[in-house]
């Protein structure tokens, strides 16, 4: 008995032969990548809800960890993830309702996640250095 | 013999994460939820910044505070664990793996939300003097 040849199944999408679109493409893959990168400061915000329980001294390490160098760099880049997931979130909610699906709606609201998200981290980071949070 | 199943009973539980649309819904209303929680909680976070520990107490100490953050905690890790559920179902195709993944997101976020529910409560409720 023969064996039907192999043939090798085609992968979707076509990454090989695709023009790479900012708007529609990354601003996707973006939205599941800082989704991961949220579930890092979930853990962070459970981490400081223990500290707080189990006292003074726990808690004041805790927040000079997050307070110290590169805990200001996690937590700006948690900023940056957090204002995107937030805002492309609103676009993807829009979207369930059958609204702005057509192309140059997704590209004009893609390109409005990915400008606005950093603008508004930079925006928070600036008040909250104004009001001495920092 | 005689089958008395219906099309739909048959289709049901047959997608790859072997139930259907709550998890969506699920995540559609965790999501919305968190649109005005998510705007709460920088205030809060640039509140607490502020203080030390004396002053995080008295914050959490207030009835709307530990409420917001409580809810905050359990829409959050609610939608965190769908969500990456999600990312596993999509990638995940081995069924060993992907069972395995799907419980270790299931255990790591059951554990961090309980920590943090129970840690909320302990300091609201006035334990933590």
């Amino acid at each position: 008995m023969s064996n039907p040849p192999v043939r090798e199944r085609p992968l979707s999408p076509h990454t090989t032969i695709w023009r790479w679109h900012i708007q529609t493409m990354a601003a996707s893959i973006l939205h599941r990548a800082t989704g991961i990168g949220l579930y890092v400061g979930a853990l962070i915000l459970a981490g400081w809800a223990l500290s707080l329980a189990l006292g003074p001294d726990a808690y004041t390490h805790y927040m000079e960890l997050l307070g110290s160098p590169l805990g200001r760099v996690v937590m700006f880049g948690l900023t940056v993830a957090f204002f995107y997931h937030l805002i492309n979130g609103v676009r993807h909610l829009t979207w369930d309702t059958g609204a702005a699906l057509d192309l140059p709606s997704a590209n004009a609201s893609g390109w409005f996640s990915l400008i606005a998200s950093p603008l508004a981290a930079v925006a928070v980071w600036v008040w909250a250095a104004m009001s001495g949070a920092l | 013999m005689t089958n008395f199943r219906t099309p739909l009973s048959r289709a049901r539980g047959v997608g790859a994460a072997k139930h259907g649309v709550g998890h969506w819904i699920g995540v559609r209303l965790t999501a919305i939820a968190m649109i005005p929680l998510a705007l709460w909680a920088v205030l809060a976070a640039l509140a607490l910044a502020r203080t030390g520990y004396d002053g995080a107490v008295a914050w959490i100490a207030s009835p709307v505070n530990a409420t917001l953050t409580a809810l905050f905690v359990i829409l959050g890790f609610f939608h965190m664990h769908n969500g990456l559920q999600e990312v596993v179902v999509d990638y995940i195709e081995r069924p060993i793996s992907k069972l395995a993944l799907m419980a270790l997101n299931f255990m790591v976020c059951a554990l961090a939300a309980g920590l943090a529910i129970i840690s909320i409560l302990k300091v609201a409720l006035g334990g933590a003097l």
